[in-house]
């Protein structure tokens, strides 16, 4: 260590936050500002943009998007419930009776991530197609209605963010319900609490931070995506990932593109504000 | 199993045994919706398709395994694209976090709060914002898109990644050591290179994973941050998707499935053998 820095001791976490912080302030933080500069931009691509302050983008875009918004509302909370509902017993299984298979059984989670996430959602699409091998095998023993598809359906999209980030659900559960001490909930028992009450008045309170960050983990990414919409859906399945990708890389419109993000964005930080505070006053009454 | 010594099986009422396996059941179940996707991968690899089309099963070929890179010279240009940008990023995003973790595990100092906002908020923003924000910069500054652009992106959102995985690591570790190292005399950076180092390699080797793995994988952020001239693995697949996918790139997933599975394997064995090949493990 050079002599200066031994004698101003203070400055070395400084320099050790400069070059990341840095990152993420120039290509974090600045491109934020950038967006909204341009979402309160004027103009068109050929003639220009001017920065004129146009407050009214904002309720122009939730108006004439309001449908595909509340669509991916909707669809981030139907995931993440569904993720929640699936994803808990198993992480339960793995972390209470897993023994010597637990580790193997957590590397199946994660196996998905070893595979391109755009060639699971297009194998899905290979099996969910109307004469695929799934559907198609139950139409041909005449278990399906021969017009029955789920391709281009709410129920196609639905699936194919929740298989997405199912694993995001799991691992964070996990992690959670792991730590907890299994003599505690032996202890409910013993106290005559029955196997569900020691459940939901012990294991499942201890495990809130799980649930906390297993629901962001799922909620955050599924509203924003839209890759499952164009794959899997059709126009009727439209999120508001897929107007933004649209504005921005075809249309080109940019200030309604970027209104759109922030929109997109401030929605998020808002149901988490609130779902934080949900929370807070769940572990209160429990 | 259980911790309490669980009664063996056959001595437990039958109602009792079956609701004991309804656990395990279900989760194979859903492991095995987990892992359906991989399977069609791999299996479609071996399809003899006839034309351009691969959705129904026609025949067992290994035709697609022989030619893999020999088709198609731009999906090969991809793949390059691909693993150049992961490593460019994972090894940036790699130092600059650790950096960050250990200033943050390691001193006091003022500014914590907006600096652990400054992390969690990327984490916290979806990615089609991230990447729609870097072009609305990209375009206003008027950057050239390409592969510069794309590991700008990608090393930007793995800092906070980073961060967030080796403070664990670093969390969790015995100052004690780093003490005992300078009272008998290691100085600063001897005592960070003997100790310090190798006891928080694990978290870095890790954090190193986490973003190679999300980077070569990554398709929002790069889409919008490529441009109209430059493709991604995932990017090229995108593309093809709309006039059917090629089985060449069913096989390319396969192998790169097998490679992870290889690593993951040999990593845990590796792992293993440094534990039991130290009785006495500084870690825990």
């Amino acid at each position: 260590m050079p002599g200066w820095l031994r004698h101003h001791k203070g400055v070395v976490p400084y320099l050790f936050l400069l070059p990341g912080g840095l990152w993420l302030i120039v290509f974090f933080v600045v491109p934020l500002l950038t967006t909204a500069s341009v979402a309160l931009q004027e103009g068109s691509l050929a003639s220009g943009y001017r920065l004129t302050f146009n407050f009214g983008i904002f309720p122009e875009a939730i108006g004439r998007w309001d449908t595909q918004l509340l669509r991916s509302l909707q669809y981030g909370l139907i995931v993440t419930v569904l993720a929640m509902l699936i994803g808990y017993p198993m992480a339960y299984t793995i972390a209470f009776r897993g023994g010597r298979y637990k580790n193997i059984l957590l590397l199946l989670v994660i196996l998905p991530f070893f595979t391109s996430f755009i060639i699971r959602t297009i194998s899905w699409k290979f099996i969910l197609a109307d004469q695929g091998f799934l559907l198609g095998t139950l139409k041909e023993i005449g278990l399906l209605d021969q017009g029955f598809r789920l391709l281009a359906t709410p129920v196609a999209v639905i699936s194919g963010i929740t298989y997405n980030f199912l694993p995001f659900v799991v691992l964070p559960l996990y992690v959670a319900l792991e730590r907890i001490d299994p003599r505690l909930i032996e202890a409910a028992t013993d106290l005559y609490a029955s196997r569900f009450q020691a459940f939901l008045r012990v294991t499942l309170p201890l495990s809130i931070s799980g649930v906390f960050a297993a629901s962001l983990l799922s909620f955050i990414p599924a509203v924003g995506d839209y890759l499952n919409a164009e794959l899997l859906g059709s126009r009727n399945e439209t999120m508001i990932g897929n107007v933004i990708q649209r504005l921005f890389l075809v249309n080109r419109d940019y200030p309604e593109a970027a209104a759109l993000s922030l929109i997109l964005m401030v929605g998020i930080l808002v149901s988490i504000f609130f779902y934080i505070r949900l929370l807070r006053g769940q572990e209160l009454t429990v | 199993m259980a911790h309490a010594a669980p009664l063996p099986d056959r001595t437990r009422p039958a109602g009792q045994r079956v609701r004991r396996a309804i656990l395990p059941a279900y989760t194979g179940l859903v492991v095995a919706y987990l892992s359906l996707p991989i399977l069609v991968m791999i299996l479609f690899g071996f399809n003899d398709i006839q034309g351009r089309f691969n959705f129904a099963w026609q025949g067992f070929t290994l035709e697609h395994w022989g030619n893999v890179f020999g088709r198609y010279p731009a999906l090969n240009q991809a793949l390059i694209n691909s693993l150049t940008v992961a490593v460019v990023a994972t090894v940036v995003a790699t130092t600059l976090g650790t950096l960050i973790g250990l200033a943050l595990t390691r001193y006091e100092f003022r500014g914590r709060g907006p600096l652990n906002l400054l992390i969690f908020l990327p984490i916290a923003t979806p990615e089609i914002v991230l990447g729609a924000s870097l072009l609305a910069l990209f375009v206003s500054v008027a950057a050239p898109l390409g592969l510069a652009t794309i590991i700008v992106a990608h090393i930007m959102f793995n800092v906070s990644f980073v961060v967030v995985t080796v403070r664990a690591r670093i969390a969790g570790f015995d100052r004690h050591l780093e003490e005992a190292a300078m009272d008998l005399g290691a100085d600063e950076w001897t005592t960070f290179r003997k100790i310090t180092l190798p006891l928080i390699f694990p978290g870095i080797l890790a954090a190193g994973l986490l973003a190679f793995a999300l980077s070569i994988d990554d398709f929002v952020i790069t889409q919008f941050t490529a441009g109209a001239q430059t493709l991604t693995f995932p990017l090229w697949v995108y593309g093809a998707s709309r006039i059917g996918v090629p089985p060449q790139v069913n096989v390319m997933g396969t192998i790169i499935f097998l490679i992870a599975i290889v690593g993951i394997v040999l990593w845990v064995y590796l792992q293993r053998r440094d534990m039991s090949a130290r009785p006495t493990t500084l870690e825990r």
